[in-house]
């Protein structure tokens, strides 16, 4: 699928390159002071992303009903701060990282015994139901108006979540750090390895004894973990709760983003929220209209000429300076 | 117990008018995509413009109204031509994210056309006066346009299921879908005949969602809101057969219409655990025989 695929023929190393984006986002923090808030978010995103392209893009799973885990973590999240009075943030995180592996593991071990279109139609009724849940049970959810009153202590009890935004971000770039090296540690392994076996010929890897649908179940829930860590985070972040977490619309745009960023390649859920979020954050709230038409455009766009994503388009256009040289 | 029947009659016949709408569009997402395999995600997209063609023809050019059906069909097969030959015809051997993708695409660009065109409230419709008030049948009074859209649909559909079963196109048709590559191998132009039927089912759509839009409000989210409905639809009755959406349609245009008519405070959510019960029972639906 690409040259950074993972698997037996990469190199597991750590490459210098591999520092540019923590490089950038530190750099950011000291210099875009103003931006810390979006720059949470996109770390968030970059995250939520990353567990998507660890179903999606290594070991083939589509999914329209990630939310339902990133949804299911940002209210578990959210109900112990408002409710259960539970404010330290670890605890809240650890709350939300166990949710989404529960259910990640239960809906996982039923849904992915099915394939195509009954896999895609049994996601996206599974964040129905739980949207249908957290719309109805309004006296633990907020319902409709969503989840407001969060409170998050200090982290470890030393880092107040500051108006500027400051813990926020750090905190935030910190859980994504190892969320990013659990995720790489997977791909390069074995594990990881017979994911993209499965993703290619799922027949033969049925054929030479692999265990197809335990790890299958198990990368599910895995990812469902992340996503609902990820759900965690932005609850603590924005202090609130809404629905839209749960949406058919937010995990088309989770898609959207890992797809301009580059499928099935750790570094494409990390350029892909970038772009997105920063050109929503530039241009959604001047022209609601074509944000959508540009972002539907633009998926048409990739879809028929630039498979591959921003990086594809890269990976190209080094392959191409290479030969001239 | 008087109350109690009547209210089931009433379930049962505001259910059957649902089913019918859900059937009538989506029927043609079940034929495309048994016959291509092709994750059309974006089908909403053109029930919904048939049911702007239709209110646009009805309120601003005075369009009668079955004219105004018609030119949803007409409009929205035409269309859907178009598009079928220069963008879906290059992704039928595409892998099912590229069509996913692709057909989510399709729906953010017509979300926002719709609402670019006709802002986000919802169409009203204007009905024309033999189809407004009640209709009594056996003691008991129905609304008019509640037993057009159920006649209607049936005349359709039997109609259909002619052309289906006993036409020579409904047997190149179910040729396809059975073995696409032994179609073409006796001679059978599949390129074209998808097409034709690509055109159809989206034709279908359009008028189902023209006859709908009283039921099925019209406005631009219309392809995000009901995309569920359609495919569940479409999943539990099985791929590419014509009698499993007519039976699924029914029972979720029934089941919806009894849950929302006994138990509000669930919305949604029974239909969603049901299908998920079926399809775990049956993952190829009802009546689908490719598991």
């Amino acid at each position: 699928m690409s040259l950074h695929a993972g698997g037996y023929s990469a190199d597991p190393r750590i490459r210098w390159i591999e520092s540019l984006p923590w490089v950038i986002a530190m750099g950011a923090f000291f210099l875009l002071p103003e931006y810390l808030s979006l720059g949470a978010r996109i770390l968030i995103y970059i995250l939520y992303a990353l567990s998507l392209d660890l179903i999606v893009g290594y070991a083939g799973i589509i999914t329209l009903g990630h939310s339902a885990y990133f949804g299911l973590g940002a209210y578990v999240a959210g109900i112990l701060a408002a409710k259960a009075g539970i404010s330290d943030p670890m605890l809240q995180l650890a709350a939300a990282a166990v949710a989404g592996a529960l259910l990640g593991i239960s809906t996982g071990a039923i849904i992915l015994r099915t394939k195509a279109l009954t896999l895609l139609m049994l996601t996206l009724a599974i964040t129905s139901v739980l949207l249908e849940i957290a719309n109805k049970a309004s006296t633990l959810t907020g319902g409709a108006d969503g989840l407001s009153g969060v409170v998050v202590a200090p982290v470890l009890g030393l880092f107040k979540f500051d108006m500027f935004g400051k813990t926020a971000y750090l905190y935030c770039l910190f859980v994504l750090l190892l969320g990013w090296w659990l995720v790489r540690r997977l791909i390069y392994s074995p594990f990881g390895t017979s994911l993209t076996g499965v993703r290619e010929n799922s027949l033969r890897m049925h054929a030479i004894g692999a265990p197809v649908y335990w790890r299958l179940v198990l990368v599910y829930t895995l990812s469902a973990t992340i996503a609902g860590v990820a759900g965690g985070l932005i609850t603590q972040t924005n202090q609130f709760v809404g629905l839209n977490v749960l949406s058919f619309e937010s995990a088309g745009e989770l898609l959207v983003m890992l797809i301009l960023g580059g499928v099935g390649r750790i570094y494409g859920a990390f350029v892909g929220p970038v772009v997105y979020l920063i050109a929503q954050d530039l241009l959604a709230k001047q022209f609601p209209e074509y944000w959508y038409f540009g972002i539907g455009t633009l998926l048409v766009l990739v879809v028929m000429f630039a498979r591959g994503g921003v990086l594809g388009i890269l990976d190209r256009v080094l392959v191409k300076l290479r030969r001239k040289r | 117990m008087e109350a109690f029947f009547a209210s089931l009659v009433s379930v049962a016949f505001h259910g059957a008018a649902l089913g019918m709408i859900l059937y009538v569009i989506s029927v043609g997402l079940s034929v495309t995509m048994g016959l291509m395999g092709f994750a059309n995600l974006a089908h909403g997209v053109f029930a919904m413009a048939g049911g702007y063609v239709l209110t646009t023809a009805i309120s601003r050019f005075g369009v009668p109204f079955p004219l105004a059906l018609a030119l949803a069909f007409a409009f929205v097969a035409a269309a859907s031509v178009v598009l079928e030959r220069l963008l879906y015809s290059r992704l039928y051997t595409a892998s099912d994210l590229e069509q996913v993708l692709f057909t989510i695409g399709l729906i953010f660009i017509a979300v926002a056309v719709a609402r670019f065109i006709y802002g986000t409230l919802q169409q009203p419709v204007v009905l024309p006066d033999y189809l407004k008030g009640q209709f009594s049948l056996l003691g008991r009074d129905f609304p008019t346009y509640r037993v057009f859209i159920i006649v209607f649909s049936a005349v359709l559909v039997a109609l259909l299921w002619f052309g289906v079963e006993r036409t020579r196109w409904g047997a190149m048709v179910r040729a396809a879908v059975d073995n696409r590559a032994m179609a073409q191998s006796v001679g059978i132009n599949t390129k074209r005949l998808f097409t034709l039927t690509f055109a159809l089912g989206s034709g279908l759509a359009g008028l189902g969602g023209g006859l709908g839009a009283d039921i099925i409000a019209i406005q631009p989210t219309y392809p995000f809101e009901n995309l569920v409905y359609f495919l569940v639809v479409v999943s539990v009755g099985g791929l590419g057969s014509l009698r499993g959406p007519f039976v699924a349609a029914l029972l979720i245009g029934i089941a919806d219409t009894a849950c929302k008519y006994w138990l509000p405070q669930y919305g949604a959510f029974p239909i969603y655990v049901a299908t998920i019960a079926i399809l775990l029972w049956r993952p190829a639906g009802l009546f689908g025989r490719h598991a």
